[in-house]
């Protein structure tokens, strides 16, 4: 009797509720069913989705776009799956749930001495979220994306079996599944490295950069730095394009008192006539002169230098009720340069409001079919939703596309079909996987869709 | 520190919030339940994050005759610490799904009051002789007043609340403190499907402030607080009103 008690608890059905999530960007609403499976067993079970919807999954929802969304489907939120499972102080390898987020390894690792190798520009992303969109960081030049330093991960696949998969095991469906956009499966743990650092803090340099070629010298010059990046000042146009602020950063040799992190809340949805050109453009001002025109050393902690924007929690309501997207691409060098002059005078001259830009040298090629990341510049930016603004990221990934570039899916919600297939060679090579692993496409999101894939 | 939590009923979304305080406070821990696979995860997140000790245990509330083997592994593997125990096992069916099968009834009667009245009747000698310790049990506010959505849930809770002040008087003379939590809903797997519920607490706030207030001693107390005032208004509705109320 107890017995078949237990086994009925057991095989409960998966609590499912009709929601309606968004993307970071709150561009959009999207109606569907979503269930949040707190271990294992319920993640198992979520993949048998109500009514035969199709499914994806859910992270920190951090993706700007719909990579995360699946309209009338069903979503699988996986931030309650949030166990580190192992570490070896000895090699770094940590073995974790993908729940698990960057804000809980820099609390439980950076006292012990470790980072994580590659980190995006928030810590509430999951590693689940990172590996699918292949993620980058501040040191992508030298480091690579987050899939580089992927040991192995465990794959729940569309029909139910459990694959730990290696580049080895099958290099094919690693390589589809760094970067891709959980199209392949529930990823139900990951393998990576954490990397070693001597402190908890990083020296930071920052400098004051006139124009667009000023940075690209100013680039050139701190090729060595391990940390890199530019934030730019979108709304500067004519002699002044591209001026911004230069940083780069290594690790401190001694540390320095951690305060415990206390984020602010950003209060309301701001109504719309905030964000007008002139506020952006002296929040703009201001930051380019905080840094004093013969530069600037300071020592900061990890947070503060990886996740600045995380001191302003929701922060994204700053771009009121309708919404915003983000742009972002990476140009090759060469054509790319003049690309990211001709995307810069776009913005400019719609007068978009825009905070800083973000401008980053990409390194190699990563090795995920979808991975974003090749050699060339990165330039992300914010325009806020608006009528017209459509019409701006058509003019942005042409360019884009005419130069040999590519529009990074993490944060896109616009992408044409026929632009992704020109920009992500490797797509076909992709899909043909996912016919092996999911011939029927019970994994799909709103991003797939229109995608093409 | 050298303690040991026993958490009965430790996949809960509550439980495991509880079992992460317990640990940041260098407790040791005991992870009692039935879905190994998962507590062995537990486990190693403890361990990692904290550096405590952790070991997963199978326990089954229903399974009363194995409660006394369970109580007594549990004693030897606490060592020469003080054992503590925090109590959340416990199922919600719908009251229709339990109106319409008697066994679904009598299976949540058996799980949320049978199975711990028998782990804690067993457990009552073995805090008795440690002279301390703490033993804080998840009640709910749904056992304040039978209401019409979730009575038979609230009745099992309500009598696990009596029960809780008798025990706490009888092992008072040893110095053991038993604190029944009457909590509010939380926001997990339980009521993550039912409609939008009021003053919802997140597992990890739920668990903070139940270990601050198992540190302040017995008796019983609202988690959230808000749910004293509402639950003080809702116990004193006059029954006519009440009756016609759709809580
Ligand atoms: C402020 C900010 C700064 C950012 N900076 C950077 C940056 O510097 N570099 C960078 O690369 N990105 C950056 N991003 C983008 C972000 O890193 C990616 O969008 C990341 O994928 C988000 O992860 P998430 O956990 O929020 O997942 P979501 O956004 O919820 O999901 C992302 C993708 O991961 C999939 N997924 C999630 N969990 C699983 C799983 N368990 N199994 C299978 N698939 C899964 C989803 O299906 C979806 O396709 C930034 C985002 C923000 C908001």
């Amino acid at each position: 009797m107890p017995d078949t008690l237990a086994a009925q608890a057991a095989t409960r059905p998966t609590a499912w509720k009709q929601t309606a999530l968004q993307g970071w960007g709150r561009s959009s609403l999207s109606p569907c069913l979503a269930a949040r499976p707190e271990r294992l067993r319920e993640l198992r079970a979520a993949l048998d989705a109500p009514e035969g919807r199709t499914l994806i999954a859910h992270g920190g929802g951090r993706s700007y776009g719909d990579a995360a969304l699946n309209t009338d489907g069903a979503v699988v939120v996986t931030g309650r799956l949030d166990r580190i499972l192992g570490f070896d102080p000895a090699t770094g390898e940590l073995v974790a749930e993908p729940g698990v987020t960057f804000a809980d390894l820099l609390d439980v690792f950076l006292p012990r001495g470790f980072v994580a190798p590659v980190s995006p520009g928030t810590a509430h992303v999951t590693l689940g979220g990172a590996l699918a969109n292949d993620v980058h960081g501040k040191n992508h030049h030298h480091a690579g994306s987050f899939g580089e330093h992927v040991l192995w991960f465990d794959l729940l696949l569309a029909d139910g079996r459990m694959q730990r998969v290696s580049p080895e095991s099958d290099p094919a469906l690693f390589q589809a599944t760094i970067g891709g956009i959980g199209l392949t499966g529930l990823v139900a743990a990951l393998c990576f490295r954490l990397m070693r650092v001597p402190s908890n803090a990083l020296a930071v340099r920052r400098r004051r950069v006139r124009n667009l070629d000023d940075f690209l010298a100013g680039f050139a010059a701190a090729g060595g730095a391990t940390w890199s990046v530019g934030w730019i000042d979108a709304l500067a146009g004519g002699a002044s394009l591209g001026r911004g602020v230069l940083e780069t950063a290594e690790p401190a040799e001694s540390g320095i008192e951690a305060r415990p992190a206390k984020a602010r809340r950003f209060p309301i949805d701001a109504p719309g006539w905030l964000l007008n050109g002139a506020s952006v453009r002296a929040f703009n001002e201001f930051y380019w002169r905080r840094v004093p025109a013969s530069g600037q050393q300071v020592t900061v902690p990890y947070r503060q230098f990886l996740y600045p924007l995380d001191a302003i929690e929701g922060w994204n309501r700053m771009y009121g009720k309708q919404g915003f997207r983000q742009f972002q691409c990476v140009v090759p060098p060469g054509p790319g340069e003049a690309a990211l002059r001709q995307l810069l005078e776009t913005v400019a001259a719609g007068g978009n409001a825009s905070f800083l830009a973000v401008l980053k040298v990409m390194g190699p090629q990563g090795q995920g079919m979808l991975s974003f990341g090749m050699p060339g510049y990165s330039l992300a930016l914010d325009i806020p939703a608006r009528p017209g603004s459509e019409a701006i990221f058509a003019r942005l990934e042409r360019i884009t596309r005419d130069a040999g570039g590519r529009i990074y899916l993490a944060k896109d919600s616009l992408l044409s079909a026929e632009s992704f297939a020109a920009m992500y060679p490797r797509a076909d090579e992709f899909r043909a996987v996912r016919q092996r692993v999911d011939p029927h496409r019970r994994l799909s999101s709103d991003m797939a869709r229109r995608i093409g894939l | 520190m050298n303690e040991t939590w026993l958490i009965l009923g430790a996949s809960s979304a509550v439980a495991r919030a509880f079992a992460r305080e317990a640990a940041a406070h260098g407790a040791a821990l005991l992870l009692a339940g039935r879905d190994m696979e998962d507590l062995e995860h537990q486990a190693a997140d403890l361990a990692i994050r904290h550096g405590v000790s952790a070991l997963p245990m199978r326990f089954e509330a229903r399974e009363l005759a194995s409660h006394a083997g369970f109580v007594a592994e549990c004693r030897q593997r606490a060592g020469s610490g003080l054992l503590n125990v925090f109590l959340a096992f416990g199922v919600m069916p719908d009251q229709a799904e339990a109106d319409a099968d008697p066994a679904v009834a009598a299976g949540m009667v058996e799980a949320n009051f049978t199975g711990a009245a028998s782990v804690l009747g067993v457990l009552g000698p073995v805090l008795e002789a440690q002279q301390g310790g703490t033993v804080v049990a998840l009640g709910s506010v749904a056992g304040d007043r039978g209401r019409k959505r979730n009575f038979l849930y609230g009745a099992t809770k309500a009598a696990l609340l009596v029960y809780l002040q008798g025990y706490a008087a009888r092992l008072s003379g040893a110095g053991v403190r038993v604190l029944c939590i009457k909590a509010g809903p939380v926001d997990t797997g339980m009521t993550w499907a039912l409609p939008r519920l009021p003053f919802m607490a997140s597992p990890r706030e739920f668990a903070a402030a139940a270990w601050r207030r198992a540190g302040r001693g017995g008796g019983s107390a609202y988690l959230p607080v808000i749910w004293w005032p509402v639950m003080t208004i809702i116990r004193l509705l006059p029954t006519p009103i009440f009756n016609r109320l759709n809580i």
